[in-house]
């Protein structure tokens, strides 16, 4: 039961994340909409890391596909990681419902599908860890990003909810809140140095957490004390705020 | 984002390319002006600082591990710690490292950079198989050794396009521990003749105290060292600390001499020493502490290194600690070694002879004491590193490198002059 599956596994924090459970000796199933381009990562893990990688074709927003996948999995795995997002800018979610609609369902939806079936296979056999790459963006809504924000925050609360029901199946449920990372996402906007992580310190920090059975991870961790202020302020100054 | 280089001087803006594919390079190289590869960030001058960089450490994919033979292929962005990662519990090792495995394989190759056993197993082209190489129009070249383009470009400092791929022999090893003798000199004489006396041992380095003077000029602690062989190949690299912000400039010195101290002091009583230490702490001693670069406050810093022929070694040597001595500014410690034969890269930096480094932080005077420096350098018929220069004149480096024409010439006749330039090239017209 050495398996763990990553979902969503092509973008640049599913990658290192892939690559630290490699490094500690996990086998992996990568699950993506478009495998092929995954061939040489998995290449990589393999010569590096000498453990199994078997690709997954998985799309999460074809929901009535969740169940069949999983099951036809080998080994069942021992972790999910669901690290899918999908963030589109704010103007245009509010104009076109597609931009929209799968602003939610990458983020929100398509992750409680899979993750529903996931959670009662682990409930029942009492073993394994969930992990969901939420965001910061979930913690309060804004008018910059309250579309992508608001499914983010969805996902918080479901995991939060998964995680009260699975407690006493000793299955541990972590909720992942990035701020800003240096990815292919937020490729092209300014981000101030400081408060900005690399996908490697997210995927350490990610590892970490999940092995010492932690709820919740701000990484990089000053998000924590950055976000307890910005959910402090009053509605009545903060509807007037452009944060 | 803009990039900058370890000594972060001089903090210049810049426009930073990514690819994750030869395809996605080559449009971007196609459409792009002039330009240089970036790796990891750890050369310390101008060498890999430009107007737009190709960002090369996100290309990183390991491609093959023959671990039979210890052939492995890695794409130019994968760092040294990222090989070890992965080879050390196979009983693999680098032939070549430097004294940081932060770098990327695609700088190591334009550095052509070299480590404590260069005097043994030379610079890291040596156990380059080849590699594969973007040119300025876009065509990709797969370069083996002795071509012209491997010379060019071991060394080459990024001046003859993008690194992309690397097939690299590794060194078989049956310990992850080194046994190490260090000794305690009092002297450059003593220094150099302990240098001589244990230089059938793979790995040596000497830290001298800059502050000795006199007749105590070129006192060293020397530290030479092998593998192990008790077949302990557990490898786990340990969790870094981290320096969040920069030192104010004063700190530096209370940490240094302190470091020193404790070192000199501690270390070894009675002349020789021996330990067993792991080959973290021997090959990487700083890379445990990430960002050190900020103890030298928010101006940057520079590293003075240079290599003498070992003919003029001793006396030029000792006027240059000297005047470092006289001065009063540079690091309290410098890092000396003795060299092997040169090879046949145009610009690798390497001869025969005994190289010094050492740290100065950026401040007033400085320029004109390196200066100073420099010309006991060419006096003695000796070159200054590239991969650690910011400032040296035209003049004193052409004087060091006597195959500079022929890169310049190889550089123009293959049209690589006008793509690939960075703030030193085009400040040495290389």
């Amino acid at each position: 039961m050495s398996y763990v599956l990553i979902v969503g596994a092509k973008s640049d924090i599913a990658k290192e994340t892939a690559r630290v459970y490699a490094k500690n000796g996990y086998n992996l199933y990568l699950g993506a909409r478009d495998i092929a381009e995954l061939e040489e990562f998995k290449t990589d893990l393999e010569v590096r890391s000498s453990v199994k990688v078997e690709l997954v074709e998985l799309d999460i927003t074809a929901f009535n596909t969740h169940k069949e996948i999983y099951n036809s999995l080998a080994e069942k795995p021992f972790g999910v990681i669901v690290v899918s997002g999908y963030m589109t800018e704010q103007h245009k979610a509010q104009k076109e419902w597609s931009e929209s609609l799968n602003t939610i369902n990458v983020n929100y939806t398509g992750a409680v599908s899979l993750l529903n079936i996931i959670a009662n296979d682990f409930e029942e056999d009492k073993r394994g860890f969930i992990v969901g790459v939420s965001s910061v963006a979930g913690d309060r809504g804004r008018k910059t990003n309250y579309i992508y924000g608001s499914a983010k925050a969805a996902f918080s609360a479901y995991l939060s909810g998964l995680r009260n029901r699975l407690f006493e199946s000793g299955v541990s449920v972590l909720t992942v809140k990035p701020g800003f990372v240096n990815t292919k996402m937020t490729e092209g906007l300014v981000l101030p140095q400081k408060l900005t992580a690399q996908p490697s310190e997210v995927a350490e920090d990610i590892f970490k957490a999940q092995q010492t059975g932690k709820n919740t991870l701000y990484t990089k961790w000053v998000w924590r004390y950055i976000m307890l202020i910005i959910t402090t302020i009053p509605e009545f100054i903060f509807k007037k705020l452009s944060i | 984002m803009s990039l900058q280089s370890w000594g972060m001087y001089p903090l210049v803006e810049n426009e930073v390319i990514k690819f994750s594919s030869e395809k996605e390079l080559q449009e971007k190289l196609d459409t792009a002006d002039e330009l240089v590869a970036y790796g990891n960030g750890r050369s310390y001058g101008d060498s890999a600082l430009a107007d737009t960089l190709v960002h090369t450490k996100p290309y990183d994919y390991f491609l093959d591990f023959d671990v039979t033979n210890g052939i492995l292929e890695v794409q130019a962005g994968v760092l040294l710690s990222e090989i070890l990662e992965g080879v050390v519990k196979h009983g693999w090792f680098l032939k070549i490292t430097p004294g940081t495995k932060l770098i990327t394989v695609g700088g190591a190759i334009a550095s052509d950079i070299h480590g404590k056993n260069h005097h043994i197993e030379g610079c890291f082209s040596e156990c380059v198989q080849e590699f594969t190489l973007m040119l300025a129009d876009g065509k990709i070249v797969t370069v083996k050794k002795d071509e012209e383009l491997f010379l060019a470009t071991c060394g080459g400092m990024g001046l003859t396009g993008v690194i992309l791929t690397a097939k690299l022999s590794l060194k078989k090893i049956n310990s992850q521990f080194i046994n190490q003798t260090t000794i305690k000199t009092r002297n450059l004489k003593e220094t150099f003749a302990a240098f001589e006396e244990y230089k059938h041992l793979p790995y040596s380095v000497a830290w001298v105290d800059c502050l000795a003077k006199d007749e105590n000029i070129g006192k060293s602690l020397l530290m030479v060292g092998e593998f192990a062989d008790d077949g302990d190949l557990r490898y786990k690299p340990k969790s870094k600390l981290n320096i969040p912000f920069n030192f104010p400039s004063f700190a530096l010195n209370t940490l240094s001499v302190k470091a020193f101290n404790w070192l000199y002091y501690w270390k070894s009583q009675d002349g020789v020493s021996k330990q067993r230490v792991h080959f973290d702490s021997f090959f990487y001693p700083l890379d445990s502490i990430r960002n050190w670069n900020r103890i030298y406050g928010k101006n940057g810093f520079t590293q003075y290194q240079f290599i003498l022929p070992k003919e003029s070694s001793f006396d030029g040597l000792e006027r240059i600690l000297d005047k470092i001595s006289q001065s009063g500014k540079g690091s309290f410690l410098a890092v000396l070694k003795l060299y092997g034969k040169k090879n046949e890269n145009y610009l690798s930096f390497p001869i025969e002879g005994y190289s010094l480094a050492l740290d100065f932080k950026i401040e007033k005077g400085l320029f004109e004491l390196l200066d100073e420096l420099d010309a006991i350098v060419v006096e003695c018929g000796g070159r200054i590193y590239l991969t650690k220069d910011v400032r040296v004149s035209k003049e004193t480096f052409e004087q060091g490198y006597e195959k500079i024409e022929t890169f310049r010439k190889f550089r123009k006749e293959n049209n690589m002059s006008e793509k690939f330039n960075s703030l030193q090239s085009k400040r040495l017209g290389l």
